[in-house]
């Protein structure tokens, strides 16, 4: 009995958790103004693509020009962007974690200890210079400079190390008597083993470049170079009044990530029950 | 042999992160401590040669600047409401998922933790129109139990529970795993054992259940206090920091004196009081660490 009470009371919490999400889709499949009426529809009448279409192709404007919201564009930025970030950070926090992990070097110990005390230095502290560093060096309103902040990947390399504590040393020294050389091991023996660390640690890292505002609402005043995020808060400032459009672009920012949490959700978890990161 | 190219191989292992973040985390971090002590302005920007020493001038004008303090005020009231609601919301949906005889709780945890994994701007706006006046779910919803339309984020006296409420919805869900896990460590026996001593829920949850996960119900708190400290994007898509200034948070006010007013003097030295107490939370939180393990 309390079971069916409890279950019920999760149901409707759930429930209302997804509403928000679901309102979302919802109107974006609606046509220009029925959202407004009253009361609130909860579903589309007759549903429609065109807020797609017109967010992602250009049309024409009010003028008589063409003009266009660059979604397509953004996406595409996007998604390389946050492919890039997530390439560039495992091939930088992968060996290192491991090394910090596994190898006996003279420093490691005090490297280890600096990289804990940096690790709590707030992003935001380092944003304005970090801003005037790539202006003099000609990197805003590039990749190059949405991707740098996200290259001190003290986080990922904790991560990567408290992972490959576990992996047996009599295991690597074997493969070193069989002469492999550390760069063979590294690719042969202590990836694979970690696969589930890097799927993990890929999908966090894709996530949160996907959905960074502050770094590259600096970084990019080119239109053309906009991620999704500066992009929408961009349109919203202009046409905050269209939620059918509005919703449809919040519909193509969230979904994709939505989607791949869905498909990862196992990895997900993981990483944020086990990757606790432990001095 | 063995000893020198593992050491060798390390160099190159761990070079390439240790430098990216030489460069790109602690030389602006230093250079921000620097920067917080010059009068760097849009003329600064144009030529170096603009650019003055004022010392801790910055520092005293902000103390001085009563919308700096409006700022700081807005974010100490988002966290002080704010860290007890997204507790409690967590703590309450985890103590949900917990009981053994609940159905489908992967569907309801892949339900309730959703909302963290998207993207802040795109939920945000989303939310934005749910709390509208006039066509929003919230108010509709209320109409139902007899609530007359609020207007949530045009009127400053609602702007910041309004505000709440999305910040709850998206973050609730990460600290819900949190304390599931930590539940899960409560022994079953010590349970069965106050209930057949005749221990009501409320006296199980007070002295079975509360003392096993109250390490964690601390630390999660101060960590939470901290990310309100850095409330950021859902002012700036919801509300653009008002009404007036009703939402304007820390971080709000330093984006706007740094790049919307290119006082990057005065921004840098918002930077390093926010890094301040930052690190200060951090000091709270060893602390609680340590006195944990002595437990």
């Amino acid at each position: 009995m309390r079971g069916i009470a409890r279950t019920l009371a999760l149901a409707a919490l759930s429930l209302a958790t997804a509403t928000p999400l679901a309102w979302m889709v919802s109107v974006s499949l609606m046509p220009k103004g029925a959202a407004a009426t009253f009361p609130p529809p909860l579903w589309p009448a007759r549903p429609t693509l065109a807020n797609y279409r017109e967010l992602l192709f250009d049309h024409a404007g009010p003028g008589g020009g063409v003009t266009g919201y660059h979604i397509a564009g953004a996406m595409l930025n996007s998604t390389l962007l946050a492919a890039l970030a997530t390439v560039l950070g495992l091939a930088l926090t992968l060996p290192a974690g491991y090394a910090f992990a596994k190898l006996r070097f003279t420093g490691r110990a005090r490297l280890l200890q600096a990289l804990l005390a940096l690790a709590v230095i707030p992003a935001q502290v380092a944003l304005l210079p970090l801003f005037l560093m790539l202006k003099w060096a000609g990197l805003i309103n590039t990749y190059a400079g949405v991707l740098v902040p996200g290259l001190a990947g003290i986080y990922g390399v904790l991560f990567v190390r408290q992972a490959a504590l576990a992996i047996p040393h009599e295991m690597l020294d074997a493969a070193r008597l069989d002469g492999a050389s550390e760069w063979r091991i590294l690719m042969r023996i202590v990836l694979p083993l970690l696969r589930p660390t890097v799927v993990t640690l890929a999908l966090f890292t894709f996530l949160a470049s996907w959905s960074d505002f502050l770094w590259p609402l600096i970084a990019i005043t080119d239109q053309r170079l906009y991620t999704l995020p500066v992009a929408l808060a961009a349109i919203s400032r202009e046409h905050g009044q269209d939620v059918e459009l509005m919703m449809a672009g919040a519909v193509v920012t969230t979904l994709p990530v939505l989607l791949l949490f869905a498909a990862l959700q196992r990895f997900y978890f993981s990483g944020v029950l086990g990757g606790g990161v432990k001095g | 042999m063995r000893r020198r190219s593992q050491g060798h191989a390390a160099l190159a292992f761990t070079v390439p992160v240790l430098v990216a973040t030489f460069a790109f985390l602690v030389v602006p971090t230093v250079a921000g401590l620097l920067l917080s002590a010059t009068d760097f302005d849009i003329y600064a920007l144009a030529d170096l040669r603009n650019l003055r020493l004022v010392g801790l001038g910055n520092y005293a004008a902000l103390a001085h600047d009563p919308a700096f303090w409006r700022a700081v005020g807005n974010t100490v009231l988002l966290a002080a409401l704010g860290v007890p609601a997204a507790i409690g919301t967590s703590l309450a949906a985890a103590l949900l998922l917990d009981s053994a005889t609940v159905r489908w709780k992967p569907v309801w945890r892949l339900l309730l933790f959703a909302p963290y994994v998207t993207t802040l701007v795109a939920t945000a706006l989303v939310w934005r129109y749910v709390l509208d006046t006039r066509a929003g779910l919230l108010n509709d919803a209320l109409l139902l139990v007899g609530i007359a339309p609020v207007d949530w984020l045009g009127d400053p006296r609602t702007s910041i529970p309004a505000t709440l409420i999305f910040i709850v919805w998206k973050a609730f869900g990460y600290n819900m795993l949190v304390f599931v896990a930590a539940l899960a460590t409560v022994s079953p026996e010590l349970r069965e054992a106050a209930r057949l001593d005749g221990a009501g829920p409320l006296a199980r949850f007070r002295h079975v259940t509360l003392p096993a996960i109250g390490p964690a119900l601390v630390l999660a708190s101060v960590l939470s206090v901290a990310n309100f400290l850095q409330v950021f994007a859902e002012p700036y898509v919801m509300t653009h920091g008002g009404p007036a200034e009703s939402t304007t948070t820390i971080l709000y006010f330093m984006f706007d004196q740094g790049f919307t007013w290119w006082n990057l003097g005065t921004a840098s030295a918002v930077a390093v009081v926010l890094f301040i107490a930052i690190l200060a939370l951090t000091a709270v939180q060893a602390r609680l660490a340590r006195e944990q393990e002595w437990l």
